[in-house]
């Protein structure tokens, strides 16, 4: 089991995004997305994200695989049968992304200054500062954050259109999206929002495993700025259910790694002075 | 139904998802699980083709469990109207009806007609048959009928004779769909249609491309009259159209039989007297055709101005005539034939979206010229040296003779103009940027072409060309793109009155040659000046209707025949449902929406004798383009293959048919000629070869023929290959392994997918047989950064007769694994 990261809360320091300004977000209803793609499209274009070329999976209708570097926001299909009468098929689709956590380990990890906490409390990667070297990758709890190869390894990945919130307009997603499966808003009237929604999709009783999932602030990463109505379990949908801020980790494995170096500095220092004896 | 409105209509599917949001249900009857089943409240699989089973299965409930809602029926329907004694049912002939005439292969619709009186068709087969002229009905009401519902030829008691076997029983057996499943659907909908509630059915494709298609739409439309569905909000028979524009390629006039507003086109047959030609085409019976002169002459002014006279009856005689069946696929055999030697396609990839590719493509090479206007080189203009025949080796490229041009098209985004959606809705559209290159508008190729043609003829004395040299053909230029201005087109498509002012109302038109309109129902578009379809009112900001969003036709009404949302008296059905109705103070319709009823005529008006047109329909007949002002239940004329709907097989299927000796629609229209070979069928010797059912369908990722999107990497990415999706039985049963390689054949030919092993794809048991389906997208070709296999290469020439739509979505096929067999280049 991971040890719950807020029992660890008080011994290390960790940065949690207060803010000035309104928080902007998405909410993602996975209750009414069709899966259109219609956002990975809209992404991309906008954007100027690389096209992927993982051809024919054979995984249902999803040839696009993860969230990635090429691939800023993702469509899950999700093929089971149906978990209250167990006879026909379900099909679940929801359109994955970065989550904009509120303890952002990617932004904590970055020693280059590239990735910053925007004044809408998005997390954006600055693509002429970063440097490639990864460590915002292994941060991350949800395998959002992955080098682009070519040409020089540098991160990507959502930025919250924040070039279009600065000109006071919403990300391409929610705008592509038809059924407004993807809402954008201040975070805390989406999340007031998502609660009745919640209430409202719990009665269809082949939706009784309906949750928030990002919606809590006492979560791993303090509640994301991206969150979601799923209709089941996270890990349905390779969602992690716990998603650990591993800057925590981090730190104490540097922790480690010191105390671990001291001792070895001081058995080296200890066997000389032994030797020099 | 026969829509899968969630995957190839997203944009509009939000409204689906808006009403569940507020309480509405949706139920997918549909072969596989798709993302629309995914939305639905419940999904219910049915076999490929056996619809009419199903809906006649609903038929049957609802009149057994008299769950119609009566008082709407008796008076909106022709369910009282009494039919000839002649007529006898299918029950009577085990599959036909009365009329049938084995050497033509088409019925004599004579004895389905009503007793005491010949009735035309507002759509379809309009003209036939000719009434005699003592037998015209012109008033409101047919001769005979019996409110009481009791007489044994009372078209009542024949729907029920009808669809006497279309028990739940039956509807499991034909169809495969579980009776407690049927049931559930039943009384969702019966639940939901009366007084208070109202139920829409949602078709597209999946009802059309059958042999038995215009029927399972009139099964549907059975119900929803039955059930009082229609002309009331959220009630309706909704038809999903392909593209953003079929509906107005549609009303303006695509079809070789139809002339703008659906107007037939004469045939040598018909008189070439302008007046005895619009008298016979229903010209003097009630109903709104009753104006069909005014329209068709407002039409000719439009073609030819001051050139149209009452001298030359207005240019009728300009106008060609039909001489036979012109539908596409009779053009594509006339190509292979040889009778056809030029083809100019707009917008279209007949060589992969076309059932038997292989035909097509051999058509293709046997003409003299073919024009190809397209954003790509799409198949249908590289068919000559990059084509499933060039890659085996069976046609080499030098020796393909035809000639072909490909222009480049503008997309929509470089061009200025309306699309005309599925809901009637005129949309205008802004030009974003200007076309690349060469790139040009249809409308810019259209005019200079007509611009061109006629320079050619200037010198001509022929009386033939007189047609072309006569033509209005001055539209304003832009004078820096050359471009024709399209807003002047729509100008004149709306229509002018006498002294040249914009018309508001093609109740307006005249038939004497002081008004023009190229279109009648699109009379109004343009009133008073304003590009009305230019109108973009966000909804928050108007009535719910909206109607300063866009412009429907006809007249901006949002809800056809909505007169039929009051009672016969005029009041609403109820207060929940209160629409249009009829205001005693103020002496007129009122409500939300435009009355699509004469907007003063009190419900008790009773036609004078004499009356023609809509003033010969009393004042409780909503129905205003019908003769009689109902609707109708049984069809006496406009349908070619049965007044009432019939289940048939499709022209292959595995199984027999349970309910009728006659196996499949006899007036289906079929092709017995060497290279359109049919698969044997069940009964047939050599069926076991084909024991899978196969359907085309689309995926949101790519659209139709992939023109517009096999080209584009950010789409293609998303389905990079042709496939097939499979359930994981049959995967067992042949050995289709996930991801691999599947072959799938008919007598037509042999294609090649990836396989999608799926739950979705049901298997369905008929009784003690099971039967398996195999789905196979159809966007493919050879061409563009997505590629593979077409499936459409694999289905016969077979039509529905009404319309002559090909039927690609139930036929028969085997599959097996690996990839197919490759031969050797030359």
């Amino acid at each position: 089991m991971t040890a719950a990261p807020t029992a660890r809360r008080p011994a290390v320091s960790l940065p949690m995004w207060q803010g000035g300004g309104t928080r902007m977000g998405f909410f993602t209803d996975s209750s009414i997305c069709i899966g259109c793609k219609a956002c990975e499209v809209a992404c991309k274009e906008w954007n100027g994200v690389p096209d992927i070329d993982t051809g024919f999976t054979g995984n249902s209708y999803d040839n696009t695989s993860s969230v990635g570097a090429n691939s800023w926001r993702h469509v899950a299909f999700v093929e089971r049968q149906r978990p209250d009468t167990g006879d026909g098929v379900q099909w679940l689709m929801n359109s994955d992304v970065c989550k904009h956590c509120t303890r952002a380990a990617c932004l904590d990890v970055c020693p280059t200054g590239a990735i910053f906490r925007s004044e809408f409390g998005t997390v954006v990667v600055q693509d002429d500062i970063c440097n490639g070297c990864g460590y915002c990758v292994v941060a991350c709890p949800f395998g959002v954050l992955e080098r682009r190869e070519a040409p020089d390894g540098r991160a990507f990945k959502c930025t919250l259109c924040y070039d279009r919130l600065q000109v006071g307009d919403e990300p391409a997603c929610a705008k592509a999206c038809p059924t407004q499966s993807i809402q954008f808003g201040p975070l805390e009237e989406l999340r007031e929002r998502a609660e009745k929604r919640l209430e409202e999709v719990k009665q269809e009783p082949r939706y009784a495993g309906a949750r928030l999932y990002g919606d809590s602030k006492d979560d791993g990463v303090g509640g994301f700025g991206a969150f979601f109505l799923l209709l089941d379990d996270p890990e349905v949908y390779g969602l992690p259910p716990k998603p650990v801020y591993r800057r925590t980790d981090l730190a104490l494995l540097w922790g480690a790694a010191s105390v671990a170096a001291s001792v070895l500095t001081l058995g080296v220092l200890g066997s000389l002075s032994w030797r020099r004896r | 139904m026969g829509s899968n409105m969630a995957e190839c209509h997203p944009v509009a599917f939000q409204w689906i998802v808006e009403a569940q949001r507020k309480g509405g249900k949706l139920i997918h009857v549909d072969p596989r699980f798709t993302r629309t089943s995914a939305m639905a409240n419940l999904h219910v699989p049915i076999r490929a083709g056996s619809d009419i089973a199903f809906l006649g299965g609903l038929v049957h409930y609802i009149l057994e469990q008299e769950r119609y809602f009566r008082d709407y029926m008796v008076a909106y329907t022709n369910a009282t109207t009494i039919i000839d004694e002649r007529f006898l049912d299918t029950e009577d002939l085990d599959g036909f009806f009365s009329g049938w005439n084995e050497e033509s292969g088409t019925y004599d619709t004579s004895s389905w007609q009503y007793e005491g009186g010949v009735i035309h068709a507002s759509a379809g087969e309009r003209g036939a048959p000719r009434p005699p002229a003592d037998g015209i009905i012109i008033e409101g009401a047919p001769p005979h009928s019996d409110p009481t519902l009791e007489h044994p030829r009372c078209v009542f008691q024949l729907l029920r004779r009808h669809y006497s076997r279309y028990t739940p029983e039956m509807v499991e057996r034909v169809c495969g769909v579980p009776q407690h499943k049927f049931l559930e659907v039943a009384e969702t909908i019966c639940d939901n249609s009366n007084r208070e509630r109202t139920t829409a059915f949602v078709y597209a494709v999946g009802w059309t491309q059958h042999t038995v298609g215009v029927q399972f739409i009139r099964t549907s439309a059975i119900i929803q009259l039955l059930l009082g569905n229609m002309g009331r909000t959220g009630g309706g028979v909704m038809a999903l159209r392909g593209h953003a524009n079929i509906q107005g390629a549609t009303d303006i006039a695509t079809l070789f039989d139809v002339l703008p507003g659906y107007i037939q086109v004469p045939s040598v047959k018909d008189s070439s007297n302008l007046k005895q030609f619009c008298l016979d085409q229903g010209g003097a019976a009630g109903g709104y055709w009753g104006n069909l002169e005014a329209y068709l002459v407002s039409l000719l002014k439009a073609y030819w101005g001051d050139r149209a006279t009452p001298d030359n009856q207005f240019g009728f005689d300009y106008l060609h005539r039909v001489t036979g069946d012109h539908s596409t696929y009779q053009s594509t055999l006339g190509m292979v034939d040889g009778w056809v030697k030029g083809f100019v396609v707009l917008g279209e990839n007949p060589a992969v979206g076309s059932a038997h590719g292989g035909l097509h493509r051999k058509a293709l090479r046997r003409l003299d010229w073919l024009v190809v206007r397209d954003l790509y080189e799409i198949e249908t203009a590289s068919f000559w040296y990059d084509s499933p025949e060039t890659q085996s080796g069976e046609i080499r490229a030098e020796d393909v003779g035809t000639e072909v041009f490909f222009l480049p098209a503008a997309a929509n985004a470089e061009k200025n103009g309306s699309f005309t959606n599925t809901q009637r809705l005129l949309q205008w559209h802004e030009q974003a940027v200007e076309p690349r290159g060469d790139c040009r508008s249809d409308l810019w190729f259209t005019y200079y072409l007509g611009a061109k043609i006629r320079e050619k003829l200037a010198a001509s004395t022929e009386a033939r060309d007189r047609a072309l040299l006569d033509l209005t053909w001055d539209y304003p230029l832009d004078p820096k793109s050359g471009d024709p201005s399209a807003e002047e087109v729509l100008r004149e498509i709306s229509g002018r009155g006498p002294d040249g002012q914009l018309l508001a109302s093609f109740g307006a038109l005249r038939a004497d040659g002081s008004t023009s309109s190229g279109c009648w129902i699109y009379c109004g578009a343009f009133a008073g000046g304003q590009n009305l379809t230019n109108r973009k009112r966000p909804g928050q900001e108007q009535s719910w209707v909206a109607p300063e969003w866009g412009w429907a036709w006809p007249l901006n009404r949002r809800v056809l025949y909505n007169r039929a949302s009051a009672d016969p008296e005029g009041k609403p059905w109820s207060e929940r449902k209160r629409f249009v109705y009829w205001d005693e103070a103020q002496g007129k319709w009122v409500g939300p929406d435009v009355p699509d009823f004469p907007g003063d005529r009190r419900p008790d008006y009773q036609p004078p004798p004499g009356a023609t047109a809509e003033n010969a329909l009393s004042g409780d007949r909503p129905f205003i383009m019908q003769a009689d002002g109902v609707g109708w239940l049984f069809a006496p004329s406009g349908v070619v293959d049965g007044p009432f709907p019939t289940h048939y097989e499709p022209q292959e299927s595995p199984v027999r048919n349970l309910l009728y000796e006659q196996e499949r629609n006899p007036a289906r229209q079929v092709f017995r000629r060497r290279d359109n070979p049919y698969n044997p069928t069940a009964g047939e010797p050599g069926s076991e070869r084909f024991p899978f059912v196969m359907s085309t369908y689309r995926l949101t990722e790519h659209h139709t023929a992939g023109g517009m999107t096999r080209f584009l990497s950010r789409l293609s990415q998303l389905q990079p290959e042709m496939f097939c999706e499979v359930s994981p039985e049959l995967a067992q049963e042949r050995g289709l392994r996930p991801g691999g390689w599947a072959t799938i054949s008919t007598e037509r030919s042999v294609i090649e997918a990836r396989v999608l092993v799926t739950a979705r794809l049901p298997v369905l048991r008929l009784g003690d047989r099971v039967v398996h389906q195999v789905g196979l997208p159809y966007h493919w070709g050879s061409r563009g950064l997505s590629t593979g296999d077409s499936a459409n290469d694999l289905f016969p020439l077979v039509l529905d007769h009404n319309v002559h739509i090909q039927e690609t979505k139930a036929a028969t096929c085997d599959i097996q694994p690996g990839r197919r067999p490759r031969v050797a280049s030359r």
